[in-house]
């Protein structure tokens, strides 16, 4: 097994009595394609955001390996751009693109924490700068065309139909250029064919040495894709394995069908 | 369309109207014979206007489906399908829009505006050339608001402070070191630069109306302050006697004067549009942008939340600060009465009007609101109910502004090409 990117131990959040995440231990691997499912207000997306630094972790520890050799960091309580500089990245589950911005410009933020120019740079437009916004719009191009979108470029991110517009939040997100991916329920909403489109586009990436950790309930799409499975219930972790194992895991069971 | 219950409402809020404003407008004390003069006409006339402004809104929706409907007799009668024409129309942008993003039309534009720009002050008198400076100072404001409420969406109603203190640092670097205009104005930029910044700390987490009432009191503190420091500021009672800008060192009349103050209000506004313009299309400004559209979305994609934030306060401030400078050469003297809150809420209405977040639209607006009253003399009364309806108007029917902002289209073809290039 390769060294871990993730490791996250003993995380709690709690929202005023309510604990949404109890005690939960999840480890990543880098370059592996692991999967968190769980019933609905489990605590999947909480767990994401405790982990990206949108919500204060109650307790727990949270270590991210910021690159290939390097020692794992402690990401909890971080500002979230912070998290992101240090190459983790993540899309939503309720889609939060930037409406009233171009497709392209949605993924030229994503170039923001590998780039510096600022107000002088701007103004000036020095030979950095110009450069530097080359390279933020072949970059992001290039990402597009990735993702299979560069036709709409130029178009607002509102006017792009749903899957499209959950493939634009996958080149946004890795165009901070992370080492691991958080994609939240990526297949929602997505019909068949998107679906497979999709399932071919985290492999790829995956392909070039991107971690994923993957939350969604289309369990086709997560047991063909996830070397590793963790399943939530509660807030607590109640099973972890691979796809075999989970299949047949009378826990999981119990929790998805009910008594 | 208009039902009996839209009429009855309609009725009822006229008449609650004509009953509120009877004792304004309905009758008045004649102070020589201490009569009471009964103006039944002006009450009459309140319930008519309120009616019609009521029914505007269906009037609209009336002419909306009588539109649709000519839509469709219109295909009905050439055999064609109505539904792609309408697509169509949605996508295109406006006669405006599209001028500014094609680069030639652009460019010929400019160099129009540019010539009028410079031959104005020829063909009119003084008067007329001192309520232009006043318009340009006041797109130069709109400009710098337009940075924070436009393009940050940091809904700010305190700008007039940092407009104030370009203007007291000015009259007061004056009044007691002698610091003549030119040196003045990049200090008074900056002094309100670094206010932005004070400002801008305490305030980094608040957000929408929140934000909204603490630089409203923050522009009212900066004011009270103003009034009431009379050691430094001299109170109420102003500032007076100060210089106009010098022009190396030549002594002008003071027709001159005004002239040489217009050609540099023209060219400092030429300038902020050439800033404002490179800072919309960098990668601040894109941060801006998204830091208007979705705050979470924005720092989960990496973008230092305080930093663009204070940089958005304090480049808007900046502008004001020189504006304030150039106001004060202007009137040659400052008072705090200047700088109250309906400074604020004009430079905003300039930007709502106009289109927030559109350099274009901004101008556009400046122009309205300034000349607009000016040409009107007989309605300056009426000004701010002039100002009320025209917001509540435009929030109903364009929301975007009178100019909608637009995207940089980017040119793929250059792209594509350029990647070939690079070998990548
Ligand atoms: N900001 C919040 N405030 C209060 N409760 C929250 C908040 N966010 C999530 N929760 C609660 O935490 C639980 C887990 O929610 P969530 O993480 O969205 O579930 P999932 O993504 O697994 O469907 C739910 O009971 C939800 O109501
Ligand atoms: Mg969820």
């Amino acid at each position: 097994m390769s060294e871990p990117i993730l490791q996250v131990q003993n995380l709690t959040m709690d929202f005023g009595g309510i604990r949404a995440l109890n005690k939960l231990d999840i480890t990543v691997h880098s370059g592996e394609i692991a999967a968190l499912i769980g019933p609905n207000g489990a605590g999947k997306t909480t767990f994401f955001n405790c982990v990206t630094g949108i919500y204060k972790p109650t307790a727990g520890d949270i270590f991210l390996t910021p690159g290939k050799g390097e020692k794992p960091v402690s990401i909890k309580g971080l500002k979230p751009n912070i998290v992101t500089s240090k190459g983790l990245s993540r899309t939503f589950q309720n889609i939060r693109l930037f409406p009233k911005m171009t497709v392209l410009e949605n993924v030229m933020i994503g170039r923001h924490c590998r780039t510096k120019t600022f107000i002088l740079g701007a103004i000036f437009r020095t030979p950095r700068a110009r450069r530097e916004e080359r390279e933020i719009l072949l970059h992001s191009y290039r990402l597009l065309e990735k993702v299979g979108l560069a036709e709409f470029a130029n178009d607002f991110a509102e006017n792009l139909s749903y899957g499209a517009q959950r493939r634009l939040e996958i080149a946004r997100a890795l165009a901070t250029e992370p080492h691991l991916l958080l994609l939240d329920e990526p297949a929602a909403g997505m019909n068949p064919q998107e679906t497979e489109d999709l399932n071919d586009l985290i492999r790829e990436i995956a392909g070039e040495g991107l971690a994923v950790l993957l939350i969604e309930h289309d369990m086709k799409l997560v047991m063909s894709l996830s070397q590793r499975i963790f399943v939530v219930d509660y807030g607590s972790r109640i099973a972890e394995g691979t796809p075999e194992e989970i299949r047949n895991n009378p826990a999981v069971i119990k929790a998805y069908l009910g008594e | 369309m208009i039902t009996a219950k839209d009429i009855r409402r309609i009725l009822l809020v006229s008449g609650w109207f004509m009953i509120l404003t009877f004792p304004i407008l309905g009758m008045r004390v004649d102070p020589l014979s201490d009569n009471i003069i009964w103006r039944l006409k002006n009450v009459m006339w309140v319930g008519i206007g309120t009616a019609v402004l009521q029914s505007l809104p269906h009037l609209w929706l009336l002419y909306l489906s009588i539109q649709a409907w000519g839509i469709r007799l219109w295909h009905h009668f050439r055999g064609t399908s109505p539904h792609k024409i309408v697509k169509k129309k949605a996508h295109r942008d406006s006669l405006i829009n599209r001028v500014i993003t094609n680069p030639r039309q652009r460019a010929i534009v400019c160099a129009v505006v540019l010539l009028l720009t410079i031959i104005y002050p020829q063909v009119v008198n003084e008067y007329q050339i001192n309520i232009m400076i006043m318009a340009l100072l006041y797109i130069m404001l709109g400009l710098g608001l337009n940075i924070v409420v436009g393009m940050a969406g940091l809904l700010d109603l305190g700008f007039v402070a940092f407009y104030a203190v370009g203007a007291y640092t000015y009259a007061l670097l004056n009044l007691h070191y002698g610091i003549n205009f030119w040196m003045a104005l990049p200090l008074g930029g900056l002094f309100a630069a670094i206010f932005g910044l004070l400002l801008g700390f305490p305030i980094l987490r608040l957000r929408g109306d929140y934000l909204a009432i603490v630089t409203l009191g923050f522009g009212e503190i900066i004011r009270v302050v103003l009034e009431n420091w009379t050691e430094l500021t001299n109170g109420v009672a102003g500032i007076v006697n100060i210089p106009g800008p010098t022009f190396l060192g030549l002594g002008l009349t003071p027709s001159q004067k005004i002239l040489y103050l217009y050609y540099l209000m023209v060219l400092f506004v030429v300038l902020t549009i050439f800033v404002v313009n490179r800072l919309q299309d960098s990668r601040l400004g894109r941060a801006w942008l998204a830091l208007r559209e979705d705050e979470i979305a924005c720092q989960a994609m990496g973008i230092d939340k305080r930093r663009t934030k204070l940089a958005a306060f304090s480049l808007g401030a900046f502008w004001a600060g020189i504006a304030g400078v150039v106001f004060a050469a202007q009137n040659r003297s400052v008072y705090p009465v200047s700088f109250s809150f309906l400074e604020s809420a004009m430079i905003l209405s300039i930007v709502v009007l106009g289109g927030m977040g559109s350099i274009v639209g901004v101008i556009f607006g400046a122009l309205i609101l300034i000349l607009l009253p000016e040409y009107l003399r007989e309605l300056s009364q009426y000004r701010m109910l002039f100002f009320g309806a025209i917001l509540v108007l435009m929030m109903i029917f364009r929301p975007q502004g009178l100019i909608s902002v637009v995207r940089r289209k980017y040119d793929i073809d250059s792209i594509k090409a350029e990647k070939k290039e690079g070998g990548a």
